[in-house]
This record gives C-alpha cells, sequence and structure tokens, in this order.
C-alpha cells in the first residue's frame, strides 16, 4: 500500500467521527441502521451475542450477504475477516468493501501474525486494548483502530477499561526522555519514530472508536466522554426490544454526548436492552485473541 | 467575525484546525440553541450525509439553517455538505436543506478503494490538493451557480452567491486558500 493510499484511508475514518457504526446481518437491517443514521455499517452473519451462543469456529460472512448489503444502503460498508486470515482479507478486497475489521469476534487463524495489512489497498480497523496493541496493528497498516471491549456482552466494563488504559498508557509516554522510548518501543515491538509521534500528538495517530459492550445511549455517551472519536454497537441494537428506537437514541447520543438534559430524554421508553452477560459469566474471552 | 461549524457528525473538527491557524473565532452548532445565535458564517462537515441530514431533523435545526442560508448566510459545504445543500440529488431520493442550484451524484466515483487525491485548478486560487474521499461530484449547475473547479471534466466546486461547495477536501490537506476563500466572502458580506 502506498502511503497517500494510506492517507486516504485514515482519511476516510475521519469522515465516520462522531458516528456510530452498527453490526447487521441482512440488507433489511441495513436499511433500519442506515435510517436510524449509522455512518457505517458491519456486514455479519450473526451478531456477536449470537457467535457467542452458538459456539464453534467462527468465520467470514458469505460474499452474497456481503454484496446484498452494499447495494441495499449507500453509506460505507465493512465486513470482518478472522485475524491473520489474509485470504479472508482479499476476497473482502474484490469485493471494493469500505473498510476490513480483522476482528476478534470471528475465530483467529493465526496466533502469531495478523494480517500485514500494507498487502492491501482497502482500508482496515483492528481492535486494541492497551496502547502496544493499537501501536502493532497500526504498524501492520491499520488506519483505524478500536477498542476491543468484549463483544456481545452488553457489558461496558472492558471497553471503558482498554479506552482508560490507552489514554493512561499515552499520559505515561509525556514523562519520557528518548532513552526510555526507545525502551518502550522494543518492549512493545514498535519502532520509537511511532512512539515518538505518539508522544508529539497526544493521541493515536488514527481515529479511535470504541466498541464491545455498548448497549445503551449513556453507553455511547460514556465512550465519548472518555474520548472516543465514535462508537460501534453490535449485538445492542438489534437484539434489544425495538431496534429502530434504540439505534436512532444511541445516534443522537453520540452527538451530544455532553448534554445530560438531552441523554435523559433520549434514554426515556426505548424498550429492553439486550439482556447481556457480566464479566464473571463469560465463557469465551474474545479480548484475549490478537495481542 | 464568528463561523459556526456544524458538528453533529463527521469531520468537523478538521475545519476548526484551519479556521484556528486562520485565527478566525468559531464555535460548535450540535442543538437548536446553537443554531439560534448570531454567527456570520456556516461550514458544514464532510461525513454522512443521511446521518448529517437526518439529525438536522431530529435536532430541529433544520428550519433555522436552511433560513439563515436562504437570507443569505454564508455557508461552505465539503463532501456531504456539498450534498446537504444541493437542490437535487441524481441518486438519492433524500433531499436536505436544498438551498443550491446544483444537481449532484453520490458516491460518485464509487467505493473506498476509487478515493484519490490530486492537484486541481479552483478558480480565484489557482491550483491547490484535493482530495476525495468516497466523494460525490456535481452533475450540473443552474441559475446564477458558478463552477469553480472541475476534475477530469466533473465540477468538483461551485458558488451560488452566499454558497460555497467542494465535493473534495480542503479541511484534510495542509492547504488553507480555500477556507481563506470562504473567510473573504464573509468579509466582503459583512461590509
Amino acid at each position: 500500500m502506498k502511503q497517500d493510499r494510506y492517507e486516504l484511508n485514515k482519511n476516510l475514518a475521519q469522515m465516520l467521527k462522531g458516528g456510530v457504526i452498527m453490526d447487521v446481518t441482512s440488507p433489511e437491517q441495513a436499511i433500519i441502521a442506515e435510517n436510524a443514521g449509522a455512518c457505517a455499517v458491519m456486514a455479519l452473519e450473526r451478531i456477536p451475542a449470537d457467535i457467542r451462543s452458538a459456539g464453534g469456529v467462527s468465520r467470514m460472512s458469505d460474499p452474497k450477504l456481503i454484496k446484498s448489503i452494499q447495494q441495499a444502503v449507500s453509506i460505507p460498508v465493512m465486513a470482518k475477516c478472522r485475524i491473520g486470515h489474509f485470504v479472508e482479507a482479499q476476497i473482502l478486497e474484490a469485493l471494493e468493501i469500505d473498510y476490513i475489521d480483522e476482528s476478534e469476534v470471528l475465530s483467529p487463524a493465526d496466533d502469531k501474525y495478523h494480517i500485514n495489512k500494507h498487502d492491501f489497498e482497502v482500508p482496515f480497523v483492528c481492535g486494541a486494548r492497551n496502547l502496544g496493541e493499537a501501536l502493532r496493528r497500526i504498524q501492520e497498516g491499520a488506519s483505524m483502530i478500536r477498542t476491543k471491549g468484549e463483544p456481545g456482552t452488553g457489558d461496558i466494563i472492558q471497553a471503558v477499561r482498554h479506552m482508560r488504559i490507552i489514554k493512561e498508557e499515552i499520559a505515561m509516554l509525556n514523562e519520557m526522555n528518548d532513552e526510555e522510548l526507545k525502551d518502550y518501543a522494543k518492549k512493545e515491538r514498535v519502532s520509537f519514530e511511532l512512539i515518538k509521534k505518539v508522544q508529539e500528538i497526544k493521541r493515536l495517530p488514527v481515529v479511535n472508536f470504541a466498541a464491545g459492550g455498548i448497549a445503551t445511549p449513556a453507553d455511547a455517551a460514556l465512550m465519548m466522554q472518555l474520548g472516543a472519536d465514535g462508537v460501534f454497537v453490535g449485538s445492542g441494537i438489534f437484539k434489544s426490544k425495538n431496534p429502530e428506537k434504540r439505534a436512532a437514541a444511541i445516534v443522537k447520543a453520540v452527538t451530544n454526548y455532553n448534554d445530560k438534559k438531552i441523554l435523559a430524554e433520549l434514554s426515556e421508553d426505548l424498550g429492553g436492552a439486550m439482556v447481556g452477560i457480566n464479566e464473571d459469566e463469560i465463557k469465551i474471552i474474545m479480548e484475549e485473541r490478537g495481542k | 467575525m464568528l463561523v459556526g461549524v456544524l458538528a453533529l457528525q463527521g469531520a468537523f473538527y478538521e475545519h476548526e484546525k484551519a479556521l484556528e491557524k486562520l485565527q478566525i473565532p468559531y464555535f460548535e452548532i450540535r442543538q437548536k440553541k446553537d443554531a439560534e445565535k448570531d454567527f456570520d458564517g456556516l461550514i458544514i462537515p464532510g461525513g454522512e450525509s443521511t446521518v448529517i441530514g437526518k439529525l438536522l431533523k431530529d435536532l430541529d435545526l433544520f428550519d433555522i439553517l436552511k433560513q439563515k442560508i436562504e437570507n443569505g448566510l454564508c455557508v461552505f459545504g465539503t463532501c456531504a455538505g456539498l450534498i446537504l445543500l444541493a437542490k437535487e440529488i441524481l441518486n438519492d431520493t433524500r433531499i436536505h436543506l436544498a438551498t443550491m442550484d446544483i444537481k449532484v451524484k453520490r458516491n460518485a466515483y464509487g467505493r473506498q478503494i476509487s478515493s484519490f487525491e490530486t492537484i486541481g485548478e479552483f478558480k480565484g486560487i489557482g491550483k491547490i490538493p484535493m482530495i476525495f474521499i468516497r466523494a460525490p461530484y456535481i452533475e450540473e449547475v443552474y441559475n446564477d451557480c458558478e463552477v469553480l473547479a472541475k476534475v477530469n471534466n466533473n465540477i468538483v466546486a461551485a458558488r451560488n452567491k452566499n454558497q460555497l461547495v467542494t465535493s473534495f477536501h480542503p479541511e484534510l490537506s495542509e492547504s488553507l486558500l480555500v477556507h481563506k476563500y470562504f473567510i473573504d466572502m464573509i468579509l466582503k458580506q459583512n461590509k
């Protein structure tokens, strides 16, 4: 991937900021999401909550499903491939997908290497739990980062933890001289130049969304107040009682994340949220995948 | 001088940075009470036009801003902003503010893989970098609307009195020339 292509791919993520990216499993859901104000959709065969309950190996979606969703909406369409599965990524690139999510939600295909994302023209977003993971993914060519959270649980605690850790680690760089930065870079297996840049700009050099466990307008606003550039909502919408209303409310909550009066209005009468699973009840820990 | 930046979704932060470099005071418009303030110029950023268009209505900003633009408020729309100002959209039934005499095509170049950067001639400014991200272009301008830039024969910038639009993103490049052009529009009008 040439440098200018990488810049253009980072630029698309900039256009998504302040927005909500929604998981959808059919063209009908994609249309509901677009009408509710999604800035992009993630085309999936199963949402993370169902992947959890179904068990087994989870793979890239059927291209036919992805194409039908691309035809149904005018907003960007993303799709997931397994960690390290560069052939699934090649297939998604052939479909001219707008963004590939190399995702821990699917079963990992490689426990040693992530995809070398520089080999591709289309952009990648990857999950991260801490600064080291985020920078390794960026170094591999990711042009957007999201917190991993714990997908399909409806529990926000992990997304909060990951966002806080990344922020704290960036703040920590501030105190370091170049020698210490070099040590840190070595320990985290990333280049000194990249670490130095983060120290200078005091944030990740790409857009950073929150993902994993967002189920309510308040969850979305919480992540925005903690510094997310936007949010992914997976199971939280189509596992709830009234997806249209909840989706629209989450979109508005992301725009007015700092206004408690508006957030109170938005949170009213949304019908049941997804039931969810608490942290200590989870059987499969997806965030452990792909470090 | 005070510029309002529509901050509902998209790349509004990048416009704010450009205004800061030009030392132009600005504020964010996120809800009705923001739109009701007195200001001299409005920037509608890139993002998703479907999202911003819906939020304009849902948050009750639509009528106020449309009326202000029709009454002569200077407005600058980039990419999604251009779509929101267009009176006609070739491949979408959703029309938004509809204040500008242009007919546009959404996602005219295709998906992200077709996004590109080039150098183009902008009337009255000269050659500038132009970054197109899943961009629209203008199929046709009518009445008093003036074409300001073309790339590969497609119209990518235009002006209709108080309204300026680009299908590319000046806020993503280092050049501040288009923002300066917009500020000059405001200054001339305020005279």
